[in-house]
């Protein structure tokens, strides 16, 4: 499935939700189910700088596309890591890179790219990025 | 003291933003550690400062700059008597704590050599730690830590043995800013110059709450921040004993702070003003005057009463919920209170609260060593102010019962 077509399938499951205490029960919902991440991969090196919760990601290529893993001790933020990886894993370095991160704004997650949150969202998107554009240059 | 017997709801008054809605729903502010709110009376100064005086203080012989420069020389008298400093002198203006802190700090790396030794409490804000560090790495002077029990305590037993001949400087806050532990700085001091060693107390998270006596206290270098104490922001305040601030080389140079410049030669300006290069926030510090005022149309006893009654309140009901712990257990503390629920992270409270337009802090408080302390990565942190409530305080409990249970 390409990136747009999973962005605008989560944008319609958040349409359907009433208010925040939803959206945040999903997202915590999503969190809880997030598989645990392998030790191995919590090392410094993945650990996402300046976010109040701790957060971990770590991205592999396999078959021209690349897979991330990615974990963290808040559950929100787990939740949010969960979206992210549904839309990012598995994508090839060019998509990634053309992506638009806008989904964020629909689906009425904004407030958690401002900085005072320090979540990470702003922090992961970037690191995603920043890996697209490292596996896009390997590739090339 | 109750909550009946102090006027709250008429005080809430003075302050507009707290009718404010966030979320959708009645702002309940509990981040008064932070910064504390601004009452009408303080902002209705800011505003007549400039539509009625504003203009260039100490400089124009005309009729505005003369009334700007009484209403800022008026408000260093505020403190200077509010704080009960000996001279209006000793009151220096500065943009806040940690610029008055940097003052002292870039002052002594002329002063200090290898042989010295520099004492710090575990229980510090960054910002009286990293200047003394920077300090110690220009000069090679070694930096002490008096260690803290687990209630959040110092260990002033440890302090007597890190005392000694090359002590030349004690740094400790007045009250933490992560736990509000109350320290006993009026022993430190006492101790301190015992061994001819000078302290300054960071009051940041003091001055709201109870009333200081510099003379008594016989205190070296006092600082604090007007935003802490319903003033405006950036605005703070330097105290150092004259002969101390007369010794202590400038920190930045430029106008005001001066008395003749040749390109041979300059000569810098008495105190206060060899301190205070530059415009000042003029404005700021008349308004850090009238919070002064405030607080004292109110009563520093009256308020550390109630806030009193409200941390005892608040204690009490987070203590009865079950996997609540309570960092910062000691007997004399302001109306701080940082804890964690076991097995949730603290930043995923604070996103729920902050939905239900609760404002709280999360994460370590610019206090790292604290956290390291209790081996966790950060609290929630709520702080009190005498505009807060038992009903807000019911609200926080059940807000936070429910997203105890959104997130177990």
């Amino acid at each position: 499935m390409k990136i747009i077509d999973i962005q605008n399938q989560i944008i319609e499951e958040f349409e359907v939700m009433n208010d925040w205490m939803e959206k945040y029960e999903y997202m915590i919902g999503l969190g809880k189910s997030l598989p645990t991440m392998d030790n191995n991969f919590k090392s410094d090196s993945n650990l996402i700088k300046g976010c109040q919760s701790r957060v971990w990601l770590h991205a592999e290529l396999k078959n021209e596309n690349i897979f991330f893993h990615a974990d963290s001790d808040a559950i929100i933020t787990k939740g949010i890591i969960s979206i992210l990886i549904r839309i990012y894993s598995g994508q090839s370095p060019k998509e990634i890179l053309d992506s638009s991160f806008d989904f964020i704004n629909k689906i009425g997650l904004k407030d958690h790219l401002s900085q005072t949150r320090a979540n990470g969202l702003s922090s992961m998107i970037k690191q995603i990025k920043m890996y697209a554009l490292a596996f896009q240059t390997k590739l090339n | 003291m109750s909550s009946n017997i102090f006027d709250v709801e008429n005080i809430r008054l003075d302050f507009p933003i707290l009718d404010k809605t966030v979320n959708g729903k009645k702002l309940i502010y509990f981040d008064n550690a932070a910064t504390s709110q601004t009452p009408k009376q303080v902002i209705d100064v800011i505003s007549d400062y400039y539509l009625n005086y504003n203009s260039n203080i100490h400089r124009g012989v005309h009729f505005l700059s003369q009334q700007a420069t009484e209403l800022y020389e008026g408000a260093r008298e505020k403190l200077k008597n509010h704080f009960n400093a000996k001279l209006n002198s000793e009151i220096i203006f500065t943009s806040g704590t940690t610029h008055a802190i940097n003052i002292v700090s870039s002052g002594y790396s002329e002063i200090l050599s290898e042989k010295d030794e520099l004492i710090v409490s575990e229980l510090e804000h960054h910002s009286n730690i990293v200047p003394w560090q920077i300090l110690c790495e220009k000069t090679g002077s070694k930096l002490k830590v008096i260690p803290m029990n687990d209630l959040g305590e110092l260990e002033l037993d440890k302090f007597d043995e890190l005392l000694n001949e090359n002590t030349k400087l004690v740094f400790v806050n007045h009250v933490s800013n992560a736990l509000g532990t109350i320290n006993p700085i009026s022993e430190i001091i006492t101790k301190a110059h015992k061994y001819g060693a000078k302290v300054l107390i960071d009051g940041a998270q003091a001055s709201a709450h109870f009333k200081i006596d510099l003379q008594n206290l016989d205190v070296d270098y006092y600082v604090t921040s007007a935003h802490k104490l319903c003033g405006p922001t950036g605005v703070g305040m330097l105290y150092g004993k004259k002969e101390l601030l007369e010794n202590l080389p400038p920190y930045q140079g430029g106008g005001e702070m001066i008395d003749q410049v040749t390109f041979e030669k300059t000569t810098y300006a008495d105190l206060p003003h060899k301190f205070e290069a530059g415009t000042p926030n003029i404005a700021g510090c008349i308004a850090f005057g009238a919070a002064i005022d405030y607080i004292n149309s109110i009563g520093l006893d009256k308020i550390n009463n109630y806030e009193n009654h409200l941390l005892q309140y608040a204690t009490a009901k987070l203590n009865s919920i079950e996997n609540v712990k309570i960092y910062g257990e000691s007997e004399n503390k302001t109306s701080v209170i940082s804890f964690n629920v076991k097995g949730i992270h603290p930043y995923d409270i604070g996103s729920i609260l902050d939905k239900m337009g609760i404002a709280v802090r999360t994460g370590q408080h610019c206090a790292q060593p604290i956290m390291d302390f209790f081996k966790i990565t950060g609290t929630l942190r709520i702080s009190f102010a005498f505009y807060n409530t038992e009903e807000e305080i019911d609200f926080l409990i059940d807000t936070l019962k429910k997203a105890i249970k959104i997130l177990s």
